[in-house]
């Protein structure tokens, strides 16, 4: 089954040069793992959500709005596409995704679409 | 058997379905072409193939390929023993299932007496409270959650077992004392929770004999449960203290009493020590002859094990009544931090302070319990106490 894991976390937390470091480790660490059990699909860091544009279409009208679609303190900042075997699989991945410690990951198994082979 | 189909086709909503109509074809069948010399046999049989036909009408054979080579393979059970012999943890599997993690808890409380205990989607509803159309909305979206967010249908591996075996526990528990504390509205349309629970608690112990914390959990109800008939009088709480031990189940306490003795040997955990202290309890003839020394030690593994407040509280009394009142208080008050807002920490100090004769300080504790306790027997027990202080 494939998964997504949605990273959230507070964007502009004060962070010392180290704890940057410590951050990346674990994300490489987690990418080398991944890759080399085969349950890496993919996956982005995204840009903060000051970068965002939302878009809707009304009435054949393209409207634009600045930022991310809903303000929370916690925001979507990256997400993995994962293969794994079950629930639990997808839950000890989500657990080994740094974001997990400090801020938290959301795990969606992706929608298997009948007749979609 | 329900069991046994979500074994193979690893979906609990696809085999439910399949095993109600296996059922109905054999209703309609057997009257007229005779019942099959292994009836369970062939609605297993039946199911499987049924089931066979709901995974190709779905046409995802990608990932349900496995599945269908599994079903293929697989052969009917010349006879029950034979069947569950083959399976002989589909309901430890289940179990495990309906109290997984990523559930909410009234979910796994509802698909554990849903598929397990075996209720029926309307007594649990009743059981809880709730309309029969939210209990149905629960369940289906539970059982929603658990194929689409592909939730195992399996026993964990050993690093995840003791974790996720206590998560099991819990859940039983949590439904025994839903059904152990006082009731309002109409009993007589209730399942007896508590005893649903106590099924429940055989079924795992059954699965899993060696485990010291599964029969410590068994003993744990069957011990508290013993008491049922002691604890109210007419609508209201009788203290164990106050209790007619006459009423108490002696088969019950038996039975409690052997499993506890096997489940506190060695490192004991959290529901083996609290069965101990309820066979404690238990082997008194009379609440004077409770062996408050033993209770005390008990107490102390139990919060070195288990640190919340609650159980510190027990601790506390245990202490008064093993080394003193003065011994007693002195932790209970260390505890008012944590406790200020719990009515049962306030009716300790009150029996405490009544008992080494200090009345007004007494009534100040029952004062501040009347505004920490809930409504029903527990409210009116505090109200008659302040009365009874009342100069």
């Amino acid at each position: 089954m494939q998964y997504v894991a949605l990273i959230y976390d507070v964007e502009d937390r004060p962070q010392s040069p180290e704890d940057f470091e410590a951050m990346m480790g674990g994300y490489f660490a987690f990418n080398d793992h991944t890759r080399q059990e085969g349950s890496l699909l993919g996956g982005e860091a995204l840009e903060p959500t000051s970068t965002a544009t939302t878009v809707r279409v009304r009435d054949g009208e393209v409207l634009l709005s600045d930022g991310p679609f809903a303000e929370t303190r916690e925001a979507l900042g990256g997400f993995y596409l994962l293969e794994c075997r079950d629930l639990d699989h997808a839950i000890e991945l989500a657990a080994k995704i740094p974001g997990a410690s400090t801020g938290c990951v959301e795990v969606r198994p992706v929608m298997v679409i009948p007749g979609d082979i | 058997m329900l069991a046994i189909l979500v074994r193979i086709t690893g979906d609990l909503g696809l085999a439910e379905e399949v095993v109600q109509e296996a059922l109905v074809v054999a209703l309609t069948r057997w009257p007229t072409a005779g019942v099959p010399d292994d009836p369970r046999a062939w609605v297993i049989t039946t199911a499987r193939n049924l089931a066979i036909d709901r995974i190709r009408r779905r046409r995802r054979f990608d990932e349900r390929s496995r599945v269908l080579g599994e079903l293929a393979s697989l052969r009917a059970p010349a006879n029950p023993e034979e069947a569950m012999g083959a399976y002989p943890d589909e309901r430890l599997r289940l179990l495990f299932t309906c109290c997984h993690p990523a559930l909410d808890a009234p979910s796994r409380v509802a698909l554990t007496l849903r598929t397990v205990g075996g209720l029926t989607s309307d007594e649990i509803a009743r059981a809880f409270l709730v309309s029969r159309t939210t209990m149905q909305q629960r369940l289906v979206r539970a059982k929603k959650k658990i194929a689409a967010a592909g939730i195992p249908y399996a026993v964990p591996d050993p690093a995840h077992l003791e974790e996720r075996l206590s998560g099991v526990l819990a859940v039983v528990y949590l439904i025994f004392n839903e059904g152990y504390g006082p009731t309002a509205g109409d009993e007589g349309l209730r399942v007896d929770l508590a005893e649903e629970a106590i099924h429940l608690g055989r079924v795992l112990h059954g699965l899993r004999p060696d485990n010291r914390e599964v029969a410590g959990l068994l003993a744990l109800m069957l011990l508290q449960h013993a008491r049922r008939d002691a604890r109210f009088h007419d609508g209201e709480v009788v203290l164990l203290e106050e209790q007619d031990r006459s009423q108490w189940d002696g088969a019950a306490i038996a039975e409690g009493r052997r499993l506890a003795a096997f489940g506190v040997e060695g490192r004991p955990g959290p529901y083996a020590l609290q069965a101990a202290i309820a066979a404690v309890h238990a082997e008194a003839t009379t609440y004077e002859a409770t062996d408050w020394a033993q209770i005390e030690l008990l107490y102390r593994h139990l919060r070195a094990r288990v640190p919340s407040p609650v159980v510190a509280l027990n601790h506390a009394v245990a202490i008064a009544m093993a080394h003193g009142d003065a011994a007693g208080l002195a932790v209970l008050e260390s505890l008012e931090g944590e406790l200020a807002g719990h009515h049962l920490f306030h009716c300790a100090r009150g029996a405490l302070w009544m008992r080494s004769g200090s009345p007004e300080r007494a009534r100040e504790a029952y004062a501040s319990a009347l505004e920490t306790v809930g409504n029903g027997p527990e409210r009116r027990f505090v109200e008659r106490r302040l009365a009874a202080l009342a100069v």
